[in-house]
């Protein structure tokens, strides 16, 4: 047989899932399309966000919403040197948790900035709000060093 | 809370994957095959199966499998289902028939549409054969042949299926 041509093409799988927040990550996100960020309270006093339904604890049923700050400190990053398609940025730049004024937790998010050794962990950044909000979590459009 | 707007409940949350697909030698040979109209399988070495479309390789024996077969477009019904419920982004229209027919002259089945056929009549071991497009139309893609529909010829029985030489029913 004589060798085949090499073939190759493009092929593109897509899934068009659709999901049902419930009640809390609505409420999160229904915050989010106002501007805010909010948490929830577990037993133990601490400030959870993105806010969960059940506690992590005693798995009780939470519904203490907290709204925190929209500065906060960065306690862990990875730089994105070459980003890909999906990425919120066609630039380099950092997926980071995020601790946030008057939270417990950290919250991963991106964080915009010139280049890897400005960002530090313990660096201080600021949410930069979408012009349009819609109820989704990149209505924060990413975070940025103060 | 903004009491003006209402509460968020859902989110749109897809994934599109984007793969780059390459063929590999012996299904690559066998598209080209099929560019020219031509179905064909691959026989192993060992155990004599003809496989299409070919892999290159028997399951069974783990041999390379390079004699190139060429089969007929008339095939036999092994199984089949008729998909009721519509697929996203798909064309065709439920209630339609998807199944495993295999090609006289080979011995393992390929999966594809069954139509100008009613599809409560259709049954395990029933002949069909290849509508094909008009030559212009064809590319390197099983699409090639629009679907399979039934021929009036004798059923095969079940211990016979995946065992018909190429002639069919004519040897």
């Amino acid at each position: 047989m004589p060798p085949p041509e090499v073939l190759s093409q493009a092929f593109e799988l897509g899934f068009t899932y659709t999901r049902s927040t419930g009640p809390v990550v609505g409420r999160f996100l229904t915050e989010l399309r106002d501007r805010k960020i909010v948490g929830i309270q577990g037993s133990d006093g601490r400030v959870i966000v993105p806010p969960m339904e059940y506690d992590p604890v005693t798995a009780e049923e939470l519904s203490e919403f907290v709204e925190v700050g929209q500065q906060g400190e960065i306690v862990s990053f990875a730089w994105v040197k070459e980003p890909r398609d999906a990425h919120p940025f066609d630039q380099p730049f950092a997926w980071a948790m995020i601790k946030l004024d008057g939270a417990d937790v950290a919250m991963i998010h991106c964080v915009s900035a010139a280049a890897e050794s400005d960002i530090t962990t313990g660096a201080r950044v600021q949410a930069v709000w979408a012009e349009q909000t819609v109820g989704f979590i990149t209505d924060i459009r990413c975070f940025e060093l103060v | 809370m903004s009491q003006e707007r209402e509460m968020i409940t859902g989110i749109d949350v897809p994934i599109y994957l984007q793969y780059k697909f390459t063929a590999g030698t012996a299904p690559a040979r066998f598209l080209s095959q099929v560019k020219k109209g031509v179905l064909t399988g691959q026989r192993c070495p060992g155990c004599g199966n003809v496989y299409c479309p070919p892999r290159g390789s028997c399951a069974a024996c783990g041999l390379p499998t390079e004699e190139e077969v060429v089969l007929s477009d008339k095939a036999t019904v092994q199984s089949f289902t008729i998909v009721a419920i519509p697929i996203p982004n798909n064309p065709i229209q439920p209630p339609y028939i998807i199944a495993n027919l295999v090609p006289d002259g080979s011995n393992l089945s390929f999966i594809h549409l069954m139509s100008e056929c009613v599809n409560e009549e259709v049954h395990i071991g029933q002949r069909v054969q290849a509508l094909w497009k008009s030559e212009e139309e064809w590319d390197y893609a099983m699409d090639n042949i629009r679907y399979f529909k039934p021929i009036d010829e004798a059923d095969v029985p079940v211990e016979r299926i995946g065992h018909m030489p190429v002639t069919g029913w004519e040897d």
